[in-house]
């Protein structure tokens, strides 16, 4: 459904925009028809980049990406428009994503005056009603109250339900639960898988690793821009190739397992290693070698269903 | 429901603000004395009512009168409205082009944002006072109208900059990346969904102006780059000086005008500072 | 050392009423203990922690007293409790990395600190090189700025001065929510290596993350709208938990190893009561399934075992008689 062809986002930053930061260096997976993918990294690797790409809110500096056989990074008016009726987003801070001086149901008045603005009030109502139910809402308890008389919760859904309205098939979640409460995660977690099964397509992003694997299929594993391991998400956490996502599995903290002692560079912060592999500095000795600081990995094939970006397994 | 409680809980602090309270009242007073004025005095402003000159305050003349027998009373309520009118139009210009410019600058951002900062700064730059003094060179006759339309188009920087900068937070906002993703275009998403938001902030953006746009038409009418044809209080203080007030010590023509300038004026900022603490709920002290 | 809290009862004071943030709060903290406190938005962590250091407007005590070492702290005297800051109880504050001064370099901060408790730098500054050292911080540091310091290098930064004084109690506020998994775990294991190398005796952990509380911490301490539910030692609280709430909780959390097409887990439905005016007796029982008629007096922090206390009358067999 949703492809990116080697989608690069560079900054220029600086006086005159002299140096250039890259947040995002030629990326490329996609997402097929009904599956839920996790965009899985922490701070810097590019993963909200990369959502905010795929809903045209920033312009990608080089790459395509295509939707469904269409490049939309030409889109414009009322092409982009029609894009938006397919692809929605769905963002971190539940309070934010609402102006607090309005009720929370004027997302949906916006909806419905930019989208379906001759829909009768009657059909729009039953409408807006039978998708709240589909999220889990009480339309009675949420419609026409503020944001801050609702729930972190109830504000998430409700930008689902907002999704739902539009018939999105693409749904860009940008670490969605992270600020809910613990005990009203995983019931947002359960819908958007629920979701699936009406055709749904999600790119769930996230820096939490227990929930990538909760929900997804398949995983993409970031790192300063750049893809590390992707595949199936069983594979990936099953057998972790890259260093670096031997790192994150040990260092996240886990409830069954107390954690093992793994070696973590810590002292000061090094520049990224521009021309070789990003991930060289903080790479163990032992795994690395001279050619890792010049050449870039590319991505490789090592069984079905599971590439990584790694010189060690490029040898064969 | 929660809408009411919120408007009322405003209120309730705004009723209470001390500094509100005191500020308002002298602005109002002023206003007032603007529009009751003129009907307690049977003068025109310029008119020769006193043969004897100057006189200080008294029973038939409240204010006394000027050197040329004319009652200062009655030049100070007609001086209040061009005070007024000027702060008003002139204000009001520069909070309108401020408004444009900063919305414009903080929502593009990039390319268009430093156009319109280099614009400002270059304007910000200007010395106005030369460039009246150009105008004035050219425009023998000039009215209140004019003064307060300069005052309005070299005022408007600093408004820009403000809101500008205002702009640029809310729109990093995630309700705003929804109403783009929502298909709204930008002015739409300017006028609905950020400047509603800063209603508070444009308020005191406004009556910033309004109190600078006086003190600036002021200024301006005492170094005799005014109006050539009205009267205003700072009119009212140059011939004050001009006709040797100070040294004849004909204190009731030039205190009365300096005072009310500087009562508005400061009553005005005062009101801002009050505004702010109603508005900020962290300012408030409980 | 130990910490002794006995009915600690703090209210925020509003315009429309009371907010019963903390009510009857009584626990105990033992020499060397790591105890985490967790639980989620509003349940009171943050005003437990704010209380045990400084106790403002709005905040109110309203009842309870805490012992330090045996020593009652005047917790409504903030002149008096300056005294103890830094010195017996020091604390982290959230976003704390973020607090610190941008035009000061991190050196000067600390001297400033110091001097406010009159200490010297320079007789002190031995030891805080050494205490960089094992957060393997170089002592550059010292003389540079804020702004040229990581998140994980502030964190560090804080975290040493927060303990260079010894006190007996430290309170880290969600000090590791805004750092990458791999500083997340640097910071944690510190936290246990400065309690392990005594620079400090006790320390409280607040948190909304109970897998981190589960990696490093002796004892959980769970609380639920302003009132304490359970505590006991991390394997019982993560293994066998018997407060309803907490049995929920741990269960709706994801781990790694369990995936949604194969067990489905389930949150708790509803959300915490608003503390303005809070329900009689246990405020979960509107979302427990197992609320019966007692529920609706507050059930106290019984010790059903040995360290392990629950606040459910199911627990007490209170409901044989019903």
């Amino acid at each position: 459904m949703l492809t990116l062809d080697r989608v690069s986002k560079v900054y220029r930053v600086g006086t005159f925009g002299g140096r250039a930061l890259v947040a995002v260096s030629d990326v490329s997976f996609d997402v097929r028809d009904g599956e839920v993918m996790s965009l899985i990294g922490e701070s810097g690797s590019g993963k909200s980049t990369i959502g905010r790409m795929i809903l045209r809110l920033i312009p990608a500096t080089s790459g395509r990406i295509v939707f469904n056989d269409v490049d939309i990074s030409t889109l414009k008016g009322s092409a982009l428009k029609e894009y938006y009726r397919r692809v929605q987003g769905v963002f971190q801070d539940p309070f934010s994503s609402y102006n607090p001086i309005f009720k929370a149901d004027r997302t949906f008045r916006i909806l419905r005056d930019e989208f379906f603005p001759d829909t009768p009030a009657a059909e729009w109502q039953d409408r807006m009603e039978s998708t709240l139910r589909a999220v889990g809402l009480n339309p009675g308890q949420v419609l026409g109250k503020f944001p801050h008389q609702l729930s972190g919760g109830q504000l998430q859904r409700f930008l689902i339900a907002r999704a739902l309205l539009l018939d999105v098939q693409f749904l860009v979640a940008d670490e969605i639960i992270s600020m809910l409460d613990a005990s009203t995660r995983v019931d947002v977690l359960n819908l958007l898988a629920d979701l699936k099964s009406r055709g749904l397509s999600i790119l769930f992003i996230t820096h939490d690793l227990s929930l990538g694997y909760y929900i997804s299929e398949r995983a993409v594993i970031l790192y300063r821009g750049c893809i590390m391991e992707m595949g199936a998400t069983e594979r990936i956490f099953g057998t972790p190739l890259h260093p670096y996502t031997q790192m994150l599995i040990a260092s996240a903290p886990r409830l069954d397992k107390k954690w093992e002692e793994v070696e973590i560079e810590l002292r000061g912060e090094q520049l990224e290693n521009v021309a070789g592999c990003v991930y060289y500095n903080r790479c163990p000795q032992t795994m690395r070698d001279a050619a890792c600081r010049t050449q870039k990995p590319t991505l490789v094939a090592v069984e079905s269903e599971h590439w990584v970006a790694c010189r060690r397994y490029a040898r064969e | 429901m929660m809408k009411r409680k919120v408007r009322s809980e405003t209120l309730y602090f705004a009723l209470r603000n001390n500094k509100l309270r005191v500020g308002l009242s002298v602005v109002l007073f002023f206003l007032v004395l603007t529009f009751v004025g003129p009907l307690l005095t049977r003068y025109a402003p310029y008119d020769y009512v006193n043969p004897l000159g100057a006189q200080p305050p008294s029973a038939k003349y409240w204010f006394g009168t000027t050197m040329f027998g004319q009652d200062v009373f009655t030049q100070f309520v007609y001086g209040l409205k061009a005070t007024f009118l000027v702060g008003v139009v002139g204000g009001g210009l520069g909070t309108l082009i401020g408004v444009i410019v900063g919305f414009t600058a903080g929502y593009r951002g990039g390319m268009v944002d430093e156009a319109l900062n280099m614009l400002t700064n270059i304007i910000l730059v200007i010395p106005t006072l030369a460039i009246l003094l150009i105008i004035a060179a050219y425009l023998k006759v000039r009215g209140i109208m004019t003064e307060s339309v300069f005052i309005g188009c070299t005022a408007w920087p600093w408004a820009a900059r403000a809101i500008r900068a205002q702009t640029f937070s809310l729109r990093s906002r995630d309700f705003v990346d929804l109403a783009r993703l929502s298909g709204m275009s930008p002015w739409r998403i300017i006028f609905t969904e950020i400047a509603p938001n800063m209603m508070s902030y444009l308020l005191l953006v406004f009556i910033l102006q309004f109190g600078g746009a006086i003190l600036n038409a002021a200024t301006l009418d005492f170094i005799g780059l005014g109006p050539t044809n009205a009267v205003s209080l700072g009119l009212m203080m140059n011939n004050a000086v001009l006709w040797g007030a100070l040294l004849l010590g004909i204190w009731w023509w030039f205190i009365p005008p300096g005072l009310a300038i500087m009562a508005i004026v400061g009553a005005l900022y005062v009101t801002n500072v009050g505004l702010d603490e109603v508005f900020n709920p962290k300012l408030r002290e409980m | 050392m130990s910490l002794q809290v006995e009915n600690l009862t703090v209210y925020y004071q509003t315009l429309r009423g009371d907010v019963q943030a903390l009510e009857k709060a009584t626990f105990a903290v033992a020499d060397g203990e790591i105890m985490g406190l967790a639980g989620e938005s509003g349940c009171g962590k943050s005003t437990l922690a704010n209380s045990l250091i400084r106790l403002v407007p709005p905040m109110r005590l309203v009842a309870g007293q805490v012992r330090l070492d045996g020593e009652l702290l005047p917790l409504d005297d903030a002149k008096r409790m300056s005294e103890y800051r830094f010195t017996k109880i020091s604390v982290i504050p959230q976003y704390a990395m973020n607090a610190l001064n941008p035009t000061r370099k991190i050196g000067k901060i600390i001297a400033e600190l110091l001097q406010s408790k009159g200490v010297d730098f320079a007789t002190i500054l031995p030891e805080l090189k050494r205490r960089l050292d094992l957060v393997e911080l170089s002592h550059d540091v010292l003389g540079m700025y804020p702004i040229e310091l990581s998140g994980g290098m502030k964190q560090r930064a804080v975290m040493v001065l927060s303990v260079l004084l010894n006190p007996s109690l430290l309170i880290a506020d969600e000090i590791t929510s805004a750092l990458d998994v791999s500083t997340q775990k640097a910071v944690a294991e510190m936290l246990v290596g400065f309690r392990d190398r005594e620079f400090v005796r006790s320390l409280i952990v607040i948190t909304h993350d109970i897998s981190i509380l589960y990696q490093m911490a002796d004892s959980i301490l769970i609380m639920y709208a302003g009132q304490l539910a359970e505590k006991a030692s991390t394997d019982v609280i993560i293994r066998a938990p018997r407060h309803p709430y907490t049995r929920l909780l741990i269960a709706s959390l994801p781990k790694v190893g369990v995936r949604y097409a194969e067990r489905r887990l389930s949150g708790i439905p509803g959300r915490p009561p608003l503390l303005l005016d809070p329900p009689a007796g246990c405020r979960f029982r509107d979302r427990c399934s197992m609320a019966f008629e007692k529920c609706m007096e507050v059930p106290p922090f019984v010790e059903i075992e040995a360290g392990h206390f629950v606040a459910c009358w199911k627990e007490f067999g209170a409901d044989a008689d019903a």
